[in-house]
């Protein structure tokens, strides 16, 4: 990506003539927020209520809002929150874009529940976006491992298909899931050995070198699944329940605590994995030569760093992220394998990278963030009486998102200086 | 080759100067002796009689790891610094001490780096990140980086490049100090006057091989001859300059780099047509913005410039180019040629879709092929034919395909940065030949190089650039150490009475 | 061989040397490359010819890789054949009883595979046979080369528009959205205009192309004025497009009314491509004259690429962007006239695959995975519009053999191959450490590796 820092300061005003960021983002925040007053204004009728209940902690709780006022309250946040950031120079400008987007997502929520007998289960929407925003955690994290040292993952999409279908083979076959997640990982990290093999050692563009390994996956994939698994499904391809774990207590919070303290080994695994790999990155020794080997491998070199089998190892660790990835796919899910199952996920996890900043805890949040709009569509798509909006625009929105997130409103981002660039000792 | 059959001894506690020109084969000794590069054949004896180990030991370092172990440290030319890590990261890495649960502990790569800044008086702030530190800074960084790991042959491969004359002064105390506390160092430098003023001992390397041995009392044309094999002064024929009407005039010109500092910061200058203006400056000094600027390849944050009295800064780059401004970029491989393409088509690069070469949309190929023959022939590019890509030319010769392409067309302005910037002699004297030649046909001419001889030697007039200002304007006959105070920032008045040290000074400019 | 090209060129090159040290190691073998090549030449000429070709075979050039790439990837599919086969697995449990049993089932099955493979795009000489002995029709042995010819014309045209991006080094991952949104284009305009065939045809192709540009500009717009990654977006646009399809395909206008599933009406007879079948002795072939559209396209785009201006332009920001800007070139607006030009090629990819390919209407799958495999073929065909033409030759043959014998080969087969040819295209250093194949003069043909 191209490297621009942006001097956050008031020079950036000088830097870039009238269109700062912050007001580039001011008006479009202002617009969506005038969007949502009007809606709120014509489309809801006074009176309507947005029903709201804790469905899976409290039950019997259930509170009706007014969904006219609270629609025109949120539409007038999010206005607000542009017209502040119009005006002014923010410090926390990724917070006020956070809190004018949660502003205006909330306001047509409530609105897509004010008709009558529509009701917005929190618990089942809230466990719903961890589940869609793990394999992108996953992906991301993989992400996170190969391209602070330098090498870009576009592959995770096919890591993902192997170690979904790995998985589900080997699980079934054992009859173990266990069994499965740990060939899943295996697979994710063969594929990322040639990706290792091919970038690091033969210097092929990245790139091109990941779209193709897509390929080769799902070419691969479906013509296993052809061959071995459509004939004899239930001794190879079983969709197989995994268990979940509660956690007593914590599982019992309203909201979060169904979304997280009462799921599978998955969740799990992510709740670790994310301050750990970023502690990894952030304060090991092995992180900060990653991370040295990803911005300045030269550098890294002299001092006795071995740039090349550092990146090899952690292109290989990062195969065993992406796998695990795709074996929830398959295991995490209780799902059988089908042919091109991932259905794009390991581009929008190499998106979230990027919106994330290539910053474990930043992919969380975009995982997260991606994960809401892709439940916000399925609920939508499932209220009684229709959404207002065709189904198929909203199942656009996830990608749309992540081009507008990529595109702009974020600010152009920094990629490791050596990100994609093979090392070649002069 | 780069290196045959090279022989050299540096005793304990000895300053070693490396003396050669550029190119002669000292990065490419240093890099082997430091495990960057394996050479072909040959050893490496090192032996530490401090240690009480006269025993030598024979090396072969594969790595520069096996180099750091051996005690050697190096501070390369294009420092070897993370620009996003602290000052004290970027210390330990390679060496990193961990806490109990193997997280760093950067606590105490702080103390070590205040440590060793305080016993050799090389202060930096350990949590300051390297990319927002002046160069002079991050060079003492990578002393400390050496100094940390107990080297105790230091290698210095040019490093008084980037420094201001300032910088250099505190250099050599620092390494004066060095050696007092019986480290070895290796000084890689073209500079006679600095390797004089440091050095125990001389050895000068030609075509990679070591030409001879001196000692600082030899004669600097003694060192010099030994150096270049030759007696080269840089002279350029030309007549008295008759400036006509301004070329260009720049008011008040504010320019950011990438990282929104004012590299060019209310530049006031103006160019007659008829004449060579001369920028002299420490590079680094918002030489290579202001290029950038008059050429609109850099956005302006104020101030005007008007060139052949219209402001054309808005209209873009190509409208510059038609109105007859010609350019030579400083980094012919970064933005002057397209190496892949032939040299017929880097000859039209900026006129590619302009009569004669094109019509209506469309190349016209016979056109192209017999304008690159004529400007082949005129412009002595030595090359097996116009078909042949530009990447596998010499440098000279690739220099020269630029100023054809620039040359061959009527000229208002000419902006060379750097024109002769790592091109054989022959092909400098051609192209300064050239340069005067626009000056004489009417063309202004703004001179911009590190060079402190070319600037003084082809200029009409002198303008002495720092830190994004005209600071004076002189003439090329001006003493070069009272030039050289004046790139260092010191101001016009304060030259005459001010004036320690005028040897350093004056060579530390001249790259 | 130039003054400054001998051994003792002096400050020349050199004084370059410690500012950019890498860079004049890099130049050094390149110059030296030229007294190489001359040498070379020289040599080729005093020996015979074959020794001659024997030397050139085992030399990893362009075109040898190229072949080995291929062949390779027909051993590795051969292995896969082998291993996911249950029967020919068995062989192998008792394979050192009787190795004979391993080997010919292992033969039967890739052997089987492989011919297959090549009557179904090419010849089948079963067909030939009946033919000559009065039991099949011209049209019948013709047919696989028909159904070749129509997979390719798709193929060369997405292929073209990968390649065409490339040239200006961009990655316009996003054919495959372009492609749907050429299908759009061309299918609407031909069910929805009642015209002369002469109009409606020429016009229905012309709104694929025109659909297929504007949604390929956006990428390059986001390029150029964000900075955002053209794989990114253009892989998101993919999806976005396909959903886009999902939902005109549901609009009144658009659907078939009398159709149950998801379908548009049928293009009308004057925009359809016109088939070969139409001539009574090919009656039943599907080839039409889609492959013609293809091959002037191509034409045009080499055309465009060596002759025109714009073409110059598009090659010099690809090789080196910094230059020219520094030559007065706009990068923003090639970025974005490329990206137009590649989605209007990909337009027309979709344009001749709804107007020559039954049942002539759009449905959620008309687009099949076209655009990606313009991909491969960009790659293979090294972004080059020739070989651009040969590659999309070869992957449609790969597809047509794996479509009309799905009953032995699954279709991911040629997936499958086709990205493991390209893995070996890219790497030319793997297929040279592989084969023990000789390093050819100038160095082996790597594609540049660039960052984000």
């Amino acid at each position: 990506m191209t490297t621009v820092a942006v001097a956050e300061t008031a020079e950036s005003t000088a830097l870039h003539g009238f269109w700062t960021r912050s007001r580039k983002a001011g008006v479009a925040l202002a617009v969506l927020g005038i969007g949502v007053l009007l809606i709120g204004w014509f489309g809801v009728p006074m009176g309507a209520e947005a029903g709201v209940r804790f469905n899976l902690t409290f039950p019997d709780l259930a509170v009706a809002l007014p969904a006219k006022q609270m629609v025109l309250g949120m539409g007038a946040v999010c206005a607000a929150v542009g017209v502040l950031l119009f005006a002014t120079e923010r410090k926390l400008f990724m917070l006020w874009v956070g809190i004018g987007i949660t502003a205006m997502t909330l306001g047509l929520l409530l609105w897509s529940i004010s008709g009558p007998g529509a009701v917005l289960q929190i618990d089942t929407v809230l466990k719903g976006t961890v589940l869609l925003a793990l394999p992108l955690i996953f992906g991301s994290l993989s992400g996170v491992l190969c391209e602070r040292s330098g090498v870009i993952n576009v592959g995770i999409e096919g890591q993902f298909l192997a170690g979904a279908f790995t998985g589900a083979l080997a699980a079934t076959v054992t009859g173990n899931p266990f069994v499965g997640i740990l060939a899943a990982c295996i697979a994710g990290s063969l594929v990322t050995f040639v990706l290792a093999a091919l970038a690091v050692r033969y210097m092929v563009d990245q790139v091109v070198l990941g779209v193709v390994l897509n390929l080769l996956v799902l070419g691969l994939t479906g013509f296993l699944f052809d061959r071995i698994m459509k004939e004899n499904e239930s001794a190879t391809n079983l969709a197989q329940p995994f268990p979940a774990w509660k956690i007593p207590i914590l599982s019992d919070i309203p909201g979060i605590g169904p979304a997280l303290f009462n799921q599978n080994l998955f969740v799990y695994l992510a709740m670790v994995l994310v301050p750990l790999i970023y502690v990894m990155v952030f304060h090991s020794r092995w992180g900060l030569r990653t991370r040295a080997v990803g911005e300045h491998p030269a550098a890294a070199d002299t001092v006795g760093i071995k740039v090349n089998s550092l990146r090899f190892r952690n292109v290989l660790i990062a195969g065993l992220v992406s796998g695990l990835g795709g074996a929830f796919l398959t295991i995490g899910q209780s799902l059988a394998f089908s042919e091109n199952m991932t259905a794009g996920k390991g581009f929008i996890a190499l998106a979230v990278l990027i919106v994330g900043r290539w910053n474990p805890i930043g992919a969380l949040f975009g995982a997260l963030l991606f994960g809401f709009t892709m439940q916000v569509e399925q609920f939508l798509a499932s209220v009684p009486g229709g959404s207002p909006v065709p189904s198929d625009f909203l199942r656009m929105l996830p990608y749309l998102v992540t081009i507008v997130a990529v595109a702009g409103l974020i600010g152009r981002v920094r990629a490791p200086a050596a990100d994609g660039k093979p090392y070649i000792k002069s | 080759m780069a290196n045959d059959h090279i022989d050299l001894t540096v005793e304990p506690g000895e300053i070693h100067a490396l003396l050669g020109e550029n190119g002669a084969g000292k990065s490419t000794l240093m890099n082997m002796l430091y495990g960057l590069l394996t050479p072909d054949g040959g050893e490496i004896a090192i032996s530490y009689p401090e240690r009480g180990e006269d025993e030598e030991t024979i090396h072969r370092f594969e790595t520069p790891g096996d180099a750091l172990s051996a005690g050697l440290g190096m501070v390369h030319q294009h420092f070897m610094l993370v620009p996003v890590f602290t000052v004290a990261e970027n210390v330990m890495l390679g060496r990193e001490k961990t806490s109990g649960i193997g997280l760093l502990d950067r606590r105490r790569a702080r103390t070590a780096v205040r440590e060793v800044s305080e016993q050799y008086g090389l202060y930096v702030d350990p949590d300051a990140l390297i990319e927002d530190i002046p160069v002079g800074v991050q060079q003492r960084v990578e002393i400390i980086k050496a100094l940390i790991s107990d080297c105790e042959l230091l290698i210095l491969d040019e490093p008084t490049a980037v420094l201001t004359p300032q910088e250099i002064d505190e250099l050599l105390e620092i390494m004066r100090q060095l050696r007092e506390d019986g480290k070895s160092i290796v000084f890689i430098s073209h500079k006679l006057k600095e390797v004089k003023a440091i050095a125990d001992r001389i050895t000068v390397i030609r075509h990679g091989r070591v030409v001879g041995e001196a000692t600082p009392e030899a004669s600097e044309s003694e060192l010099a001859s030994l150096m270049v094999g030759r007696d080269v002064r840089l002279t350029v024929e030309k007549d008295a300059s008759q400036p006509g009407e301004p070329a260009l005039t720049i008011n008040d010109l504010t320019v950011a780099d990438d990282r929104g500092f004012h590299a060019v910061d209310g530049l006031d200058l103006t160019v007659h047509a008829g004449e060579i203006v001369g920028v002299a400056g420490v590079q680094g000094n918002g030489q290579t913005e202001l290029a950038e600027a008059i050429m609109a390849l850099a956005p302006t944050l104020g101030g005007t410039i008007h060139i052949g009295g219209s402001e054309l800064a808005h209209a873009g780059t190509s409208r510059i180019i038609e109105a007859g401004v010609g350019y030579i970029p400083e980094d012919r491989s970064f933005d002057g040629l397209v190496k892949e393409f032939s040299i017929e088509e880097n000859l039209i690069l900026n006129r590619y879709n302009k009569p004669p070469y094109a019509s209506m949309g469309m190349l016209n190929a016979v056109e192209i092929s017999r304008s690159a023959e004529e400007h082949i022939k005129t412009f002595d590019v030595r090359t097996p034919s116009a078909q042949t890509p530009a990447g596998s030319l010499s440098g000279g010769n690739q220099q020269k395909v630029i100023v054809a392409r620039e040359f061959s067309r009527p000229l208002k302005l000419l902006v060379a940065a750097q024109p002769t910037r790592g091109v054989d002699v022959g092909a400098m004297e051609f192209i300064h030949s050239r340069i005067v030649a626009e000056r004489d046909s009417g063309a202004g001419v703004l001179l911009i190089s590190s060079e402190l001889d070319e600037v003084l030697s082809l200029s009409d007039r002198v303008v002495v650039m720092y830190d994004g200002k005209i600071v004076a304007e002189v003439t090329p006959d001006t003493p070069r150490d009272q030039i050289g105070r004046l790139m260092a920032g010191a101001t016009a008045d304060a030259t005459e009475t001010d004036q320690p040290d005028g040897d350093q000074q004056e060579e530390a400019t001249g790259d | 061989m130039t003054d400054a090209d001998k051994p003792g060129r002096a400050p020349d090159d050199d004084t370059l040397d410690d500012d950019l040290d890498d860079e004049t190691q890099a130049d050094e073998p390149e110059v030296q490359a030229a007294d190489a090549e001359a040498k070379q030449i020289e040599e080729e000429r005093r020996r015979g010819f074959g020794a001659t070709f024997i030397g050139y075979v085992t030399t990893a050039n362009t075109v040898m890789v190229t072949v080995y790439s291929f062949l390779l990837s027909m051993v590795i599919g051969g292995v896969l054949v082998i291993v996911s086969d249950p029967e020919v697995r068995g062989t192998f449990g008792y394979f050192f009883s009787r190795p004979t049993d391993a080997l010919s089932a292992s033969w039967e099955a890739v052997s089987g595979v492989y011919t297959g493979l090549f009557s179904g795009a090419i010849l089948n000489f079963d067909t030939l046979d009946r033919y000559f002995a009065d039991d099949a029709t011209l049209a019948q042995v013709l047919a696989p080369l028909s159904e070749t010819l129509t997979y390719s014309s798709a193929l060369i045209l997405a292929g073209l528009a990968v390649g065409l991006a490339f040239r200006a080094g961009l990655f316009n991952i996003g054919a495959q959205g372009q492609v749907i949104m050429g299908v759009v284009g061309a299918g609407v305009v031909g069910f929805a205009l009642g015209l002369p065939l002469w109009l409606h045809l020429p016009l229905a192709i012309l709104a694929g192309g025109v659909a297929g540009f504007l949604f390929g500009a956006v990428p390059g717009a986001l390029k150029a004025w964000t900075g955002a990654h053209e794989v990114i977006t253009s892989i998101m646009l993919n999806y976005v497009a396909l959903y886009a399809l999902g939902w005109i395909l549901t609009s009144e206008f658009v659907r078939d009314p009398d159709k149950t599933h998801a379908i548009s009406k049928e293009v009308a007879d004057t925009a359809t491509l016109p088939r070969l079948s139409e001539f009574e002795l090919f009656t039943g072939l599907r080839v039409n004259l889609g492959i013609l559209v293809a091959i002037a396209v191509a034409v045009g785009v080499w055309w465009l690429l060596s002759k025109s201006t714009l073409g110059y332009r598009m090659r010099a920001v690809g090789l080196n962007a910094n230059a020219s800007k520094t030559a007065g070139m706009s990068v923003s607006s090639t970025y974005i006239t490329t990206m137009g030009l590649a989605g209007g090629l990909a337009g027309l990819a979709g344009a001749v695959t709804v107007l020559g390919i039954h049942p002539y209407a759009l449905t959620h799958h008309v687009a099949g995975e076209i655009g990606f495999d313009g991909i491969t073929v960009a790659l293979l065909g090294r972004a080059k519009p020739g070989g651009i033409v040969a590659a999309g030759l070869l992957f449609g043959a790969m597809r047509a053999g794996a479509s009309t014998m799905q009953s032995v080969i699954p279709l991911d087969m040629v997936t499958l191959l086709q990205a493991l040819i390209v893995i070996f295209i890219a790497a030319p250093a793997l297929v040279k450490a592989m084969l023990h194949l000789k390093v050819p003069t100038g160095g082996l043909a790597t594609s540049t590796a660039k960052g984000w």
